[in-house]
């Protein structure tokens, strides 16, 4: 068959023509200035962009930031020290607070209310008095308090009338305020979380690390390893651990153990994610590079492989966090969490552990409130992160 | 493949040492033993206690001997199919779990039945309808399950049952049907019984269940054979199910490893609860009393039945996804 190709003939010179004059590819395929501060932008400023478009993340994000802000200063915004017990008002049920007393404003105020135990059937009873008007007042002088345990202080956000009542969401057997326990509480679950999954974040980097990127048999055990931690259920495994801790730990030591014991049984599906990730990449030629001019596997492993899917590690870490918060309730359910005087929601919960409460005192099951609306923001911001993790796909 | 399996078998053997030997220490940490646990309790009470018999029972069931040689006794005792004695209920481990075990399964596997249900319509809503109202509504309603805890739903059906109906809905049957033979009125009752441990239980897998199937299929979903099968002109539901589908199901396959243990145990926090005859509370409560071997011999059960979850998870992966190359496993 003949070529019929615009090329000479082999051994003729070829006619050449090139243009001296400069040229400019960007004259041709013009980019948008849209166009070009995508393309220019860095990974993060992508994954901000990608981020935004979940709507309900962002959302999820700053309701998290504020309610993370709010532990900073959660004696100040409670009304009442969590400790301080107010025998009149036992059960007293939440109270609502009104603006108009007889058509006129008056500003935030609650009705007195009476106390009168029922002889007949042993209930405390509540009736509200429409002629007493007791204001709230703010930024106020009410119970002492240590700040952090530190600084005494006695000022509040908003406190009740002199000598009048403010329970807005009731109180408990011993007539402590529900609404600043749950402010208290807060501090104590959101951070149990937060610490639980940096143990297990920090244990899932370094072993699953080590086994992804060394491979052959210290991969194999780790991989047993796994798979025997994964093989036993959860609760059983908590309770053995949470017993272990001696009865004489301060609570704070136990806080500390139960973050511990949250994080040490977490690690494992981290560490399998960085595992699987580390063998694909480490077979990239800029590890070769750093191999071959000497870098030490530490330094590969945590300057050059792990950055690479940092993001997505963040993103897994953020829906880890709400099974932590579940395992505390769930711990502190059985006995065996944090236990009283320290304060958290699952501490909480406790109370409101038999039948009684719900038919009787429903209030005392409102710490539930915060733990839901925690899990659900965890949720939507961790599959918000999971979407803008991949900024390129 | 038959290397495969026989690795694979190999392999199963220390891991499920590594397993007997954890369990083992998990049973032994906690202070004291069944029989401290005991005489504390009687003591509690006000009776005296023969201390001697204490002792000759502590030696007739080994504790008088180093852990390390129980240890061994109690595994190849289990290699024998002898599981151990029962201290709180004075019977052979195996009498003790053998009646709730069957309830447990039948209250799991509605569970399950129940969880995939509900998940799967909605997961391949939300996957093919990503980012709108449908998808974040279904997905907040799923989440929901996830983020209330399971105890306390608990309490408040069962308070609401006995506001509504009437009817105590705590246990998996009538009180006059225990102990009694299988009969048509028993097992109406304990399909009663079912319903609400089967939703309470079942509302905090869905959410999980949901989101797995949503992204698996998103993930399909993206890939070039679907847009060819819909470029040639192929019914758009058929485009969905017979491929994308059945690609994302993947994922469902390796999670047997971990749903064979969950029938057994059961949710124990709920099972506590509502009082269910199932093996979850009596695990609980045989860790918390210390019987060692009830304890111990059930998470030995628990976890060898995942480790043999994963075996037939990982063989029916490579049976079913030609794409899966078993060999390549173990060469690297």
């Amino acid at each position: 068959m003949k070529m019929t190709s615009p090329l000479p003939p082999p051994g003729k010179e070829m006619g050449h023509y090139v243009s001296e004059a400069p040229f400019d590819v960007m004259s041709i395929e013009k980019i948008s200035p849209e166009q070009e501060k995508i393309y220019l932008a860095p990974q993060w400023k992508l994954m901000w962009w990608k981020f935004r478009q979940h709507r309900i993340a962002v959302w999820c994000g700053v309701f998290l930031a504020i309610l993370y802000a709010t532990i900073f200063i959660s004696e100040f915004l409670a009304p009442y020290n969590i400790q301080t017990r107010n025998v009149d008002n036992i059960y007293s049920p939440p109270q609502r607070v009104h603006l108009f007393h007889e058509g006129e404003f008056v500003g935030p105020f609650v009705y007195r209310q009476n106390y009168k135990l029922n002889m007949e059937t042993l209930k405390r009873e509540y009736t509200k008095d429409t002629s007493k008007v007791d204001k709230i007042r703010f930024f106020c002088t009410g119970d002492k308090y240590h700040w952090w345990g530190l600084v005494e202080m006695e000022t509040h956000l908003f406190c009740p009338a002199h000598d009048g009542e403010l329970f807005l969401l009731g109180t408990d057997r011993l007539g402590r305020d529900m609404f600043s326990r749950i402010m208290g509480g807060a501090r104590i679950s959101l951070t149990i979380g937060l610490l639980g999954v940096m143990v297990s974040f920090v244990l899932g980097i370094v072993i699953g690390g080590v086994a992804g990127y060394y491979g052959g048999w210290v991969d194999m055990v780790v991989q047993r390893i796994i798979e025997v931690l994964q093989s036993l259920p959860s609760i059983p495994l908590w309770l053995a651990l949470a017993a272990i801790m001696p009865v004489t730990w301060s609570p704070l030591v136990v806080y500390f153990g139960i973050t511990v014991i949250l994080g040490l049984l977490d690690w494992t599906g981290l560490a399998r994610a960085v595992r699987s990730k580390l063998f694909s990449l480490r077979e990239e030629d800029y590890v070769m590079a750093a191999q071959l001019m000497g870098a030490k596997p530490s330094r590969i492993i945590s300057l050059h492989l792990v950055p690479g899917f940092m993001s997505h590690l963040i993103a897994t870490a953020t829906i880890a966090i709400p099974t932590m918060i579940l395992g505390e309730t769930a711990l502190s359910f059985l006995g065996l969490g944090l236990r009283p005087p320290i304060t958290s929601w699952g501490v909480l919960l406790i109370e409101a552990q038999n039948i009684n409460v719900v038919a009787l005192y429903p209030w005392l099951m409102l710490p539930v409130v915060p733990v839901v609306l925690v899990i659900l923001a965890f949720n939507f911001l961790g599959d918000g992160l999971r979407d803008a993790a991949d900024p390129y796909k | 493949m038959l290397r495969y399996i026989a690795w694979r078998i190999t392999v199963m053997v220390p891991t499920l040492l590594m397993i007997s030997a954890l369990v083992f220490a998990i049973i032994e940490l906690p202070p004291g033993d069944y029989f401290e646990s005991y005489v504390a309790e009687l003591q509690a009470q006000g009776e005296n206690v023969d201390l001697k018999a204490i002792e000759a029972l502590k030696v007739q069931y080994g504790f008088d001997k180093p852990p390390v040689e129980r240890y061994f006794h109690w595994v190849w005792g289990m290699l024998q199919g002898d599981f151990g004695y029962s201290f709180e209920y004075e019977l052979p481990v195996t009498d003790v779990v053998g009646d709730r075990l069957w309830l447990t399964m039948l209250v799991s596997f509605v569970t399950i039945i129940f969880t995939w249900l509900i998940a799967f319509p909605i997961g391949i809503y939300s996957a093919t309808h990503q980012y709108s109202w449908g998808d974040y509504g279904l997905t907040f309603v799923g989440l929901l399950g996830l983020a209330t805890p399971n105890f306390l739903l608990a309490l408040v059906f069962l308070y609401l049952a006995n506001l509504w109906f009437g009817t105590s809905i705590g246990h998996l049957m009538d009180a006059q049907y225990f102990n009694q033979p299988m009969s048509w009125a028993k097992a109406k009752s304990i399909l009663e019984h079912l319903i609400i441990p089967v939703i309470i239980i079942g509302t905090a897998g869905t959410a999980g269940m949901i989101r797995r199937i949503r992204a698996n299929l998103l993930d399909e979903l993206q890939k070039q054979y679907v847009i060819t099968a819909r470029a040639k002109g192929l019914h758009p539901f058929k485009a969905l199910m017979k491929y994308p589908l059945r690609m994302s199901m993947n994922f469902f396959i390796s999670d047997i490893g971990s749903i064979l243990p969950a029938i057994i145990s059961g949710a124990e926090i709920t099972a506590i609860v509502l009082s269910l005859e199932t093996t979850g509370p009596l695990l609980i409560r045989a860790l918390q009393a210390q019987d060692m071997y009830l304890a111990g011999s059930f998470l030995m059960f628990l976890a060898g039945l995942s480790v043999i979850g994963v075996l037939i998870s990982d063989f029916a992966l490579a049976l079913l996804d030609p794409r899966i190359r078993l060999q390549g496993a173990h060469t690297k």
